[in-house]
């Protein structure tokens, strides 16, 4: 192991929602361990949120994350309607299937556009990232807010959804499906990003289940998990939608899963706005008893699950809360070995671990000598780099 | 259906279940001592459509309490196994020996509760600051802390 030499990825940006230091090991091109540090930046959520009302939790944990803002209330108030023993209202549920999707589908096109950019397609970055304000749009005309949205509530959810829209979203969702086809098209039927993608970072079935991942990454190695459909909550077994599971593992079938994902969320939205019930939109959870309760839900990364703990006052006294990234992230030890380090930066950006601030902070450093020899950007660079090399070699 | 798996447990992993609590037909909690969780955990993980969720640890007067659960996605449950670690030199078996999704939670619960797990493979800081002081522990109850928090943070 003379030529190992250690580049690490992170640690950290204070902007960017989930701080990583990736220490990849590496022995010439080729990745041959990878070490995780997670941690810099934990803001205690869990103890914060006993200091806080069942109330107003909802509100702190809706700050966990920036781009998926709505799955952790969602998962908590699942959480508390499962310890207080009460359904939400039937509208309710279809508001919050409504704002979910709609998370979802913008989540995606952040990471399409991110993967664009690390692979040198600037241009699938644009569009995407183009694509995805008409949604904000949306949610900001349905909700108040382009993020935070602030719509659950244990017991159903905060505020009514204007029924003289939804035509409006519907032809704007309408629209947004021919330019989910140039961007499926953009990556199913190039040859240079098959190149790039096809047959790399894999995780194979068995490894996906050793380490519980969960969402998109593992529904591309060919298990169908989807706590959508798993465990049906709020209105998802009311509307007609079907889990995209796809089989390889690579990074293309990571890809592929999350742009045919839009296409079904789609179908959700338009299902839950057509068919929408009239009544009330909260049932008023009154107390909350002593006991335990568990709540899951499916976030654009994977199962977002919560657990809180009641003594019988107003405050949890134990809230626990495990995002996807938490299962999905160790699989890195499974897909980024073997890699070179110009396919790195994809694969660990392939379980969309809101990467997009760590790549600033990155640098490379001569074992060594400890000399700094490569920054992040270069890191991106060279990905993007080796994108150009496959053109110039297939005459593109 | 979730009948009839948590009849197949009760049956098949009686003798170790100290308490079975039907919170409502889609979870449900198996209380078991320290010395049972890891055959309980390897009998659930060889069940089809088990996965492995996460690990919950709360202090409490009676013990560390650790609920490792377990989400059965083709029968639409949760099921949580329930240990209690002793206060003084709390001590469980490690989970991460059977499987490895349950590595990381297991290191996070011995940064912040204190509580040691047998066998781990891995069992460096995985949230705090390598340099934090050993014996203590950020969700354990009791007296607020007064000692100076280390630079690195």
């Amino acid at each position: 192991m003379s030529n190992r030499s250690v580049i690490p990825i992170g640690p950290y940006h204070p902007l960017q929602e989930e701080p990583e230091l990736f220490r990849l090991y590496v022995d010439g091109e080729r990745v041959v361990d990878i070490d995780i540090e997670i941690g810099w930046n934990h803001r205690g959520i869990e103890k914060l949120s006993e200091t806080k009302s069942f109330d107003q939790v909802t509100f702190l944990i809706e700050r966990i994350c920036g781009i998926c803002s709505t799955s952790h209330p969602f998962a908590y108030v699942n959480a508390i309607e499962d310890l207080v023993g009460i359904e939400p209202p039937e509208r309710a549920k279809y508001i919050r299937c409504v704002i979910a999707e709609l998370e979802r589908i913008h989540s995606h096109l952040l990471w399409v556009g991110l993967a664009g950019h690390f692979l040198g397609y600037n241009t699938v970055f644009m569009w995407a990232w183009k694509y995805r304000e008409p949604i904000l749009d949306i949610c900001e005309e349905l909700t108040g807010n382009r993020n935070h949205y602030a719509m659950m509530k244990p017991g159903g959810v905060r505020r009514d959804l204007d029924e003289s829209k939804f035509e409006s979203v519907i032809k704007r969702l309408d629209e947004l499906v021919p330019k989910l086809d140039i961007l499926a098209g953009a990556v199913i039927d190039d040859p240079v990003l098959h190149a790039r993608l096809k047959g790399i970072g894999i995780l194979k079935p068995e490894d996906a289940r050793r380490y519980g991942a969960v969402g998109p990454t593992v529904r591309a190695s060919g298990i169908p998990i989807d706590i959508r459909a798993d465990h049906p909550y709020a209105a998802y077994d009311k509307v007609d939608w079907k889990v995209i599971s796809l089989t390889g593992g690579d990074v293309y079938a990571k890809a592929v899963a999350r742009v045919l994902e839009m296409y079904e969320s789609v179908k959700i939205i338009k299902q839950c706005l057509e068919n929408m019930p009239k009544g009330e939109i909260d049932a008023k959870v009154q107390e909350v008893p002593p006991g335990e309760g568990i709540g899951h839900a499916e976030a654009p990364r994977g199962e977002t699950l919560h657990y809180v703990r009641s003594d019988g006052t107003n405050r949890p006294i134990r809230h626990k809360v495990r995002a996807p990234t938490y299962m999905n992230l160790p699989t890195a030890k499974a897909t980024v070995i073997g890699e070179t380090v110009a396919d790195a930066i994809i694969v660990l950006a392939s379980i969309d671990p809101c990467y997009c601030c760590t790549e600033r902070m990155a640098m490379t450093f001569d074992c060594k000598s400890n000399e700094r020899v490569m920054t992040g950007e270069q890191l991106v660079r060279l990905s993007q780099e080796k994108t150009r090399r496959i053109r110039r070699e297939m005459g593109l | 259906m979730q009948q009839e798996v948590l009849e197949r447990l009760t049956r098949d992993l009686g003798a170790s279940l100290k308490r079975v609590f039907k919170r409502s037909k889609r979870r449900v909690y198996l209380d078991v001592e320290p010395k049972d969780l890891l055959s309980v955990a390897r009998y659930l993980l060889a069940m089809d459509g088990v996965r492995y969720a996460t690990a919950t640890g709360i202090d409490t007067p009676s013990g560390f309490e650790v609920i490792h659960h377990f989400d059965f996605d083709s029968n639409d449950m949760i099921v949580s196994v329930r240990v209690i670690a002793q206060r003084e030199n709390p001590t469980l078996p490690s989970v991460a020996t059977v499987s490895k999704a349950a590595e990381w939670i297991e290191r996070e619960m011995h940064d912040l509760l204190g509580i040691n797990f047998e066998n781990h493979p891995d069992m460096r800081r995985l949230i705090l600051p390598e340099d934090w002081p050993e014996d203590v522990c950020p969700l354990r109850r009791g007296k607020p802390w007064e000692g100076k928090v280390p630079k690195k943070i």
